[in-house]
């Protein structure tokens, strides 16, 4: 049985030529960054050299990009350095953040280093922009907003451009979660006002266990991880120097071709959305699935019948990979707090299912995995 | 006979990986590459199955149990979450912490760190060998100790501290005892429950596994250890650390610890006496000394100070065919000389002149014999080349000349 992966919003499969960069850095050039003969310099090299090239594709200077084990630890990192370094009061977030940014803010306001506000959400789960400045005009002292490029459940897109000139005009620290964007579109860090950037290279091809820290230039903070220099004093430990590599190819490659699949992938999703409409007249599309959308994901809400019940199940058996929310919160087999607030609370009678495309999906897959709903439900 | 240049020898800096690492890992790169913490489909149950296979090959080089290893990007991470999780966790029962001045900076920074949080710190100085006192430990334990943090073996001397004395000493005064084990584990026989440790950071690029993963032992009965989180998220690693796991990286992980189980022994027998051929052969030269206790002390390092001998000249010499340091890699790139090697009492120049010899599995005998000629030759060149090596060989006492300040 030839599987079905819709998940990409998970993770997504290895580029062959990201691992192809990776290989010499797995084998002969193994050299610890610090070192100081041929086997250290040739690979502190490489990353310097990935470092400029990820700056150079996100608009930034090589100085404000720096290496970390994830999308998790980049967005903790800045919003514990936003207020404990940068003096921040007050965290403006959304109730549809991913959980690495949910938890650090929640941990913080029980810490009592933070007062913590939610924006309200339009009914599409847009961020209510009149909302944010409401909330930046309350004046609770210096702010953090953290805030999502692209929700990872339903793909909506937040318009960064916005929310940064906002953050600006009330004095505030933007941090934004790219982890779902960077690799999927053109990103420029120097073409609107952002203080902190994540981004993690599993998204887009790239490797596990690898992530980008943007810090502009203009914020200076205290690491997260103490210990040795690497990464100019503000991330200590050995470099994960095979991942870096593969970041930086990864990110090239999807750079290369950002338009063909904003296109390719793009006319899936719709044509998926379609086809879901046509056959399930009562399923709703979740989001702003036609208007500022992630191309990469659909959400769909099913209304919860016994046969909906056991559908994530069934589509496993049929060999076709989906999941209910994010993976990080997959394990729990109730609706997802995304779902829950974009319905404030009424989602009990519904069954959602994240589909989620990559450029190594096709059209023939999305026939055969409505084919298979229409069989299932 | 074509010996391949340059040799290798930093092994303590880091390892080349092992290709039995690779080709475990090579197949969660590609086909297998899902995500762990998806639920619904087998491209996650595969991710996940290989994480709790590596967790058990980890846990087995340990002697714990498998839900006692929290995966990390690497030790510097588990070294952080270790003491700042303490830290915090056990607030209500103290905020005194004691480790070593020989501690590795992963360690001592998060220490000054803490430091910062309003937390008590001793750093206690060790004996001309390199080891802890113990009477010197007991002493510093107060009512408000929470943790002592001392390393398993050294990372530029390898001497082995006596964990079992020392976790004797903090079970004793209900202590948790920490240790960073990431130049012990693999290299020698680590049991967490014959050698009480109570947490326990140790990463895999130092024993033939990839970089970018490490593991944070956390006993969880007699008693149990509880850290709190330094990043939040997903809840991954039972909450204690969150983040997308890096697949590969811990399978590559677990086979690496499979492979030093089995090979350890034999692979520790080897290196000793090779290590012990370096520098035999090393100190038939005059005025060279090893630095830290030679008896307890991991098999394949060897940290030996040349008198008389200019640094960087030293280091000038052969560097282009042998890959060595004068200390730890984090701090290589600075030119201060080691703290590690000033701690047990070397001054400046000494510590300046001194090298540090890291085995590891692909060392070979011809290696070693090119590595005894280069220095041997670099230092005797030096030599001829030093004043004051002349002045000490007509006789002259250095210690009593009085010099002209300028």
């Amino acid at each position: 049985m030839q599987r079905i992966y819709f998940d990409n919003a998970a993770t997504t499969s290895l580029d062959p030529e990201v691992l192809q960069a990776m290989m010499p850095y797995l084998t002969e050039k193994f050299g610890n960054p610090s070192s100081i003969y041929s086997y250290g310099r040739e690979t502190k090299i490489a990353i310097e050299s990935a470092r400029k090239s990820v700056a150079k594709i996100l608009g930034c200077r090589p100085a404000e990009i720096f290496f970390t084990s994830g999308g998790t630890e980049s967005s903790n990192t800045a919003i514990l350095a936003a207020v404990r370094d940068l003096g921040c009061t007050h965290i403006i977030t959304s109730p549809i953040e991913h959980h690495a940014t949910l938890h650090a803010t929640e941990n913080l306001a029980k810490s009592g280093l933070a007062q913590l506000s939610y924006v309200k959400l339009k009914d599409k789960g847009h961020v209510d922009l009149e909302s944010l400045e409401s909330l930046l005009t309350a004046n609770k002292g210096k702010t953090l907003v953290t805030l999502m490029h692209a929700n990872n459940e339903l793909g909506n897109l937040l318009p960064v451009k916005k929310v940064g000139e906002l953050c600006e005009k009330y004095g505030a620290i933007f941090h934004c979660d790219m982890v779902q964007t960077i690799g999927h579109y053109p990103v420029n860090l120097h073409s609107f006002p952002v203080h902190f950037a994540s981004a993690a290279g599993h998204k887009f091809h790239g490797p596990k266990g690898v992530g980008v820290l943007f810090i502009n230039e203009s914020v200076h903070i205290h690491p997260l991880l103490s210990g040795g220099s690497q990464e100019r004093n503000m991330r200590a430990g050995t470099e994960n120097l095979y991942g870096i590599v593969g970041f930086a190819k990864a990110l090239e490659l999807a750079s290369a071709q950002y338009e063909e699949d904003q296109k390719e992938v793009g006319a899936l999703k719709a044509y998926m959305c379609q086809s879901i409409c046509e056959s399930f007249p009562q399923a709703i599309c979740n989001g702003d699935v036609k208007g500022s959308s992630l191309y990469t994901v659909l959400n769909v809400a099913f209304p919860k019948t016994e046969k909906t019940d056991m559908l994530l199940m069934n589509l496993d058996m049929a060999g076709i990979c989906v999941s209910g929310g994010s993976a990080c919160s997959s394990g729990a087999s109730s609706v997802s707090h995304v779902i829950k607030t974009l319905y404030n609370g009424r989602s009990e009678n519904l069954t959602p299912i994240r589909f989620s495309f990559s450029r190594q999906n096709t059209k023939e897959e999305v026939d055969r995995v409505v084919e298979k709903l229409k069989e299932l439900l | 006979m074509s010996l391949k240049l340059p040799i290798y020898l930093d092994n303590n800096a880091t390892t080349p990986m092992d290709p039995r690492v690779l080709e475990a890992m090579l197949p969660y790169f590609t086909d297998r590459f899902g995500n762990a913490a998806s639920r619904n489909h087998p491209f996650g149950w595969a991710a996940e199955e290989a994480v709790d296979y590596a967790r058990e090959q980890v846990a087995k080089l340990i002697g714990c149990d498998p839900k006692e290893i929290i995966f990390t990007s690497g030790a510097t991470e588990a070294d952080n979450l270790a003491l700042k999780g303490v830290y915090e966790m056990y607030a209500s029962k103290g905020n005194h912490i004691i480790t070593l001045t020989t501690e590795h900076k992963a360690v001592l920074d998060t220490c000054k760190h803490i430091e910062k949080l309003g937390g008590q710190v001793t750093y206690l100085e060790v004996k001309e060998d390199g080891l802890v006192d113990l009477q010197a430990l007991e002493a510093a334990i107060t009512s408000q100790t929470i943790l002592i943090a001392i390393m398993y073996g050294n990372n530029e001397i390898g001497v082995l501290q006596p964990v079992k004395e020392i976790s004797n000493l903090a079970r004793k005064h209900n202590v948790l005892f920490f240790t960073d084990g990431t130049q012990a584990v693999g290299k020698v026989p680590v049991d967490v429950q014959r050698d009480g440790i109570d947490l326990m950071a140790f990463s895999a690029h130092k024993m033939y596994g990839p970089k970018g993963v490490g593991a944070l032992y956390v006993r969880r009965k007699n008693p149990r250890v509880k850290v709190t989180a330094q990043m939040d998220g997903g809840g991954h690693e039972r909450g204690m650390r969150s983040g997308t796991l890096n697949v590969p990286g811990i399978v590559g992980f677990g086979r690496a610890c499979e492979i030093c189980m089995n090979e350890m022994e034999a692979e520790a027998a080897r290196l000793s006496k090779l290590r012990d051929k370096l520098e035999q052969s090393l100190l038939a030269l005059e005025e060279a000394y090893v630095n830290g206790n030679r008896e307890h002390r991991l098999p394949h390092v060897a940290n030996i100070s040349f008198k008389y001998v200019e640094g960087e000249g030293l280091m000038m010499g052969f560097n282009k065919d042998i890959a060595v340091s004068s200390g730890s890699a984090c701090t290589s790139a600075s030119l201060e000389p080691s703290y590690v090697l000033k701690a047990l009492g070397l001054g400046d120049d000494l510590a300046h002149s001194s090298l540090r010899f890291g085995l590891g599995r692909f060392t070979t005998e011809e290696q070693i014999d090119y590595t005894i000629k280069a220095v041997s030759d670099t230092v005797l060149k030096l030599r001829d080349m030093s004043p004051l090596w002349e002045m000490w060989k007509d006789g002259v006492d250095l210690t009593k000349i009085e010099w002209a300040h300028h």
